[in-house]
């Protein structure tokens, strides 16, 4: 690894990814939902909330948060805007 | 004397729970308190192995559960370290052989003869687990610097809590301190941060630790090993001696402490 390299903060050494997978895998862990399931249940989602209102489901992320004894569900779920709604109809 | 039973447990196999449950053993017996040292892994028993015990068994935890023998019976001595006793698992049985309820009375029995009393769990987290920890009054949760150990940690945690159990805490085993320095194995903060669990052992990696295995010699008795250095501390810690831990590595050097603040875009 360069001088270079480590300035730039291009070292990313086996130890972060380690620490990255580790993350991941105790959040879902915690929260019972297997990356899998949190698809099915994104799916889900977006098909109820299209009944009610348009949504922009090709933007929609669905995940799981983690703070120190707290499991969140954290959804963004864009609505579809005017502008891309007119060029949809046109 | 009343003692307290201390299970040490781990979820994932092969991450040290028989050695630190030998070594502690050993280190507190040293310190002059008298310590009852339990396989609970029936049906694969190793203890008695990792002591050097293992041409001295007549009787074993399953011959006590089920009254073929008194319970003094089946306490092996210690050959080097006085007031240290083993009580072997039954190899030709299996889990079921000992209930929870077997193991609390069993510990109740035992807790007039000596300080401490230290569980050997099982992997994994079935019926010798439940066994194992039933009678604890304090859990020691081992682990490795790796993902899939600390991920099993986390697991033993969550299941330690439930049972009403918790708060454990964490023994890091296995550190490899020059690893960790070049940032190529998940030190103890890394490791701490996910868990969020209190500290009481940081074992690092050490050769003597098999040839003391080889030998049936405790690594704890080697006054020259890092490895058994730890697990004298872990001892003198769980006896409430405030024990500093030893730094196994320079603190991270100045070139990566700016690369990450560069990486990170200067928020930490």
């Amino acid at each position: 690894m360069s001088f270079r390299d480590r300035l730039l903060g291009r070292d990313r050494r086996s130890a972060q990814t380690a620490r990255k997978r580790l993350q991941l895998v105790l959040i879902h862990d915690r929260a019972g939902i297997s990356p899998g399931k949190l698809d099915a249940l994104k799916d889900d989602l977006i098909a109820a909330i299209s009944r009610h209102v348009e949504i922009d489901a090709s933007n929609v992320h669905v995940s799981l948060r983690s703070e120190r004894d707290k499991q969140r569900l954290v959804a963004d779920i864009p609505l579809a805007t005017s502008r891309a709604r007119r060029r949809e109809l046109g | 004397m009343t003692a307290k039973v201390v299970t040490i447990t781990s979820g994932k196999g092969g991450v040290g729970k028989t050695t630190a449950t030998a070594n502690i053993g050993v280190a507190l017996a040293s310190l002059g308190h008298p310590a009852v040292c339990i396989d609970a892994d029936i049906g694969l028993r190793n203890l008695d192995v990792i002591m050097g015990l293992e041409n001295r068994i007549v009787y074993d935890l399953v011959d006590v559960v089920e009254g073929r023998c008194k319970l003094r019976q089946s306490m092996i001595k210690d050959k080097r370290v006085p007031d240290l006793y083993l009580i072997p698992a039954a190899q030709a049985r299996d889990k079921t052989s000992v209930s929870p309820q077997d193991m609390i009375r069993l510990c109740d029995e035992l807790r007039s003869h000596c300080e401490w009393i230290l569980i050997d769990s099982p992997a994994g987290i079935e019926r010798g687990f439940r066994n194992a920890i039933a009678p604890a009054d304090l859990v020691l949760i081992i682990t490795n610097p790796e993902v899939s150990a600390v991920r099993d940690a986390d697991r033993i945690i969550g299941l330690i809590e439930a049972e009403g159990k918790g708060p454990g805490q964490l023994i890091i085993n296995r550190l490899k301190p020059e690893m960790v320095k070049k940032g190529d194995m998940l030190g103890e903060e890394d490791i701490l941060d996910v868990l969020a669990i209190e500290l009481i052992g940081l074992v690092p990696e050490d050769d003597a630790v098999i040839t003391a295995s080889n030998q049936g010699n405790p690594v704890a008795l080697n006054a020259s090993s890092s490895a058994g250095n730890a697990f004298r501390d872990i001892a003198r810690r769980l006896n409430g001696e405030e024990v500093p831990f030893e730094p196994l590595y320079d603190q991270q050097g100045f070139l990566k402490r700016i690369s990450r603040l560069v990486r990170s875009g200067g928020d930490r």
